[in-house]
């Protein structure tokens, strides 16, 4: 019944269409004939080529110029456009246009990179590890029935043995997760949530400085009845021994304490720390995500229990860490994330192996080059610094002493650290960690260690990786220097600490 | 038997050969701080061990080169793919351009803005 209509229309259609051909054949016969004659080839009237369909910008221009100038008796580059300032030239020609703003820019307007605590670029040998595996080897590693899920698990496994490698551990205490921020909910949580369970033990300690996670962590403990200490740190950045042991109770679980901190780059005590935990049978964590593959690390000799690891700050790929969970004496933990049982249970989920894989190679490349890294950075480090403590008022924040070369935090007195960058535009830096770079609030880090709302406000952070190079920190002196400088020369604090009034003596005007 | 194969054999050519071939790969690397480094990298291990005397280790260490360039080579080729504005600090042509043929040309952005 349905297809009555649509079989009339295309009858109609065909016929219609016959007489149309008809029609033309009629006409064109002749002159198509007279074609076919003398060389018995059939030709269309005018010849395709290719040539023909396009249109030669060239040509194009050159027609446009030899147009200009019979219309006006000028050269077209010579004329001015009214209004616009450009030549007319640019005007006949948008590509000229688009050259011309685009030769401007040739002194290359990328800042450098001087964030390597935030992240590090992926080294190019990472990026090579782990394309075969975006590619074609594509299997899921936990697939144990055929080749594909063999070779992958090949690799990963080896990725976990050159993490394990790096910080002195055995591989099956590695566990792959998203990142250091993973590894640090899943070490405090775990720990806690784990023993808690019997109500005897209710007591972490942790510190003031800790990064955002950590200290986030063990607020939400806060609401399942755990009780945290935020130990205080001294001036210079590092937690006091004797604080710390009289912070230790009975019901202590697990003090939490990171290696490098992020900001001021001091390297806390961490092997002492270790000793007195072991000592009081106290779990050990440690965010040691600014410090793998940077310093040299012994989770064995540190006596550390937990340890969290990321992969995007030894130059491996973003999304990946690891946690060190030791196996002897075991360290029990409730996991977050549960599913199909895969990293002994801790971390369900299935792996992603390229993302592992990159960041084994970073380890193995930060095990064989850490003596020449650590080297080098420390020579531009030593530079940078001697260079922006010269300038006078700005002091470097942290012990001088135990520190991470690799992070240079200082404060400019008399600048806003918020207006330094963005005067520093041609430079990617930052005023504390990549979480908080959003808020104006000063770092509370910095906070920590008492400094005052004006030096916190005042700092700024400086961060040196395997690839920045002398030139660079040259141009960031240089860059800083006059920035500054500029930046003080407005500031009518500044007159008055150059005429000799010291500001603290003076009575501000209440509004 | 002609100079070439007297010399391919030859230990020193050999490590020399692959030395310029690092180097000169290095030079490949669209991104300043990539290639900065690489030819610093290489530079300084040949130095490192240059006073090496063991056969077998220079052989080793030769093998290692030879991983190295053939990352080398994927990896600038991947780098050239991907190219991005130069960093401030990068020399080259400079300054705005002054002849109308419009020889320096540079992709405008600056990164996923």
């Amino acid at each position: 019944m349905s297809n009555i209509t649509p079989n009339a229309a295309r009858q109609a259609l065909r016929a219609c269409s016959r007489r149309c051909s008809a029609s033309t054949v009629s006409r064109f016969t002749p002159r198509a004939a007279s074609a076919l004659g003398p060389r018995g080839r059939r030709n269309y009237v005018s010849e395709t080529k290719p040539s023909n369909a396009t249109v030669n910008v060239d040509t194009a221009i050159k027609a446009d110029h030899k147009a200009f100038l019979n219309e006006t008796g000028k050269k077209s580059k010579d004329a001015l456009m009214p209004t616009t300032g450009m030549s007319a030239d640019v005007m006949m020609s948008p590509t000229a246009g688009i050259l011309k703003q685009a030769t401007i820019m040739d002194e290359g307007t990328r800042p450098i990179y001087l964030d390597m605590q935030a992240t590090t670029p992926t080294d190019p040998r990472v990026v090579d590890a782990m394309l075969p595996f975006m590619t074609g080897l594509y299997g899921n590693p936990h697939s144990r029935t055929h080749a594909y899920g063999w070779e992958t698990d090949e690799a990963v496994e080896q990725a976990r043995a050159r993490i394990a490698d790096l910080i002195g551990a055995n591989p099956k205490e590695i566990i792959f997760t998203s990142g250091a921020t993973e590894s640090n909910n899943m070490s405090i949580k775990g720990v806690a949530r784990f023993f808690g369970r019997s109500g005897k033990k209710n007591h972490i300690i942790t510190c003031q400085t800790e990064h955002k996670c950590v200290l986030d962590s063990c607020r939400h403990l806060k609401d399942e009845g755990f009780e945290t200490t935020y130990l205080p740190v001294q001036p210079n950045g590092l937690v006091d021994m004797a604080q710390l042991e009289a912070a230790m109770r009975p019901e202590t679980i697990l003090v939490s304490i990171m290696t490098v901190n992020n900001e001021i780059g001091v390297v806390q005590p961490v092997e002492e720390i270790g000793r007195l935990c072991r000592s009081k049978k106290i779990f050990f964590h440690t965010d040691a995500a600014q410090a793998v593959g940077k310093i040299p690390i012994d989770v064995n000799k540190m006596n550390v229990d937990l340890m969290s690891i990321s992969g995007h700050k030894i130059y491996g790929p973003k999304g990946i860490g690891a946690c060190y969970v030791r196996r002897r004496p075991r360290v029990r933990l409730e996991p977050i994330i549960s599913g199909g049982g895969q990293e002994r249970g801790l971390r369900s989920g299935t792996l992603a192996p390229p993302l592992c894989i990159g960041f084994g190679e970073a380890a193995r490349i930060c095990k064989e080059d850490m003596a020449y890294d650590s080297k080098r950075i420390t020579a531009l480090s030593n530079r940078l610094l001697e260079g922006l403590l010269a300038m006078e008022q700005t002091s470097l924040n942290g012990d001088r002493e135990r520190h991470y070369p690799g992070c240079v935090n200082v404060s400019f007195a008399y600048v806003e650290g918020e207006s330094l960058l963005m005067a520093l535009k041609d430079i990617a830096l930052s005023s504390g960690s990549a979480c908080t770079s959003a808020s104006l609030e000063p770092s509370y880090v910095l906070r920590a260690l008492g400094s005052s709302d004006e030096s916190a406000h005042s700092s700024i952070r400086f961060g040196i990786g395997r690839f920045t190079t002398e030139e660079e920190i040259d141009y960031v002196l240089k860059a800083v220097r006059e920035r500054v400088s500029f930046l003080r020369e407005l500031s009518p604090l500044w007159e008055l600490v150059q005429e000799g009034v010291d500001l603290n003596t003076i009575e501000w005007s209440q509004h | 038997m002609s100079l070439t194969q007297a010399t391919k054999g030859d230990m020193p050519y050999q490590v020399r050969s692959l030395y310029r071939s690092l180097l000169r790969q290095s030079r490949q690397f669209a991104a300043y701080n990539f290639r900065e480094y690489a030819k610093r990298r290489t530079r300084d291990a040949f130095r490192e061990h240059q006073k090496e005397t063991e056969d077998r280790r220079i052989q080793e260490l030769m093998q290692k080169g030879i991983k190295e360039l053939q990352v080398l080579k994927r990896q600038t080729v991947i780098s050239q793919f991907y190219q991005l504005d130069k960093l401030v600090v990068e020399g080259g042509k400079t300054g705005k351009q002054t002849g109308e043929e419009g020889s320096i040309v540079r992709q405008k952005d600056t990164g996923w803005d």
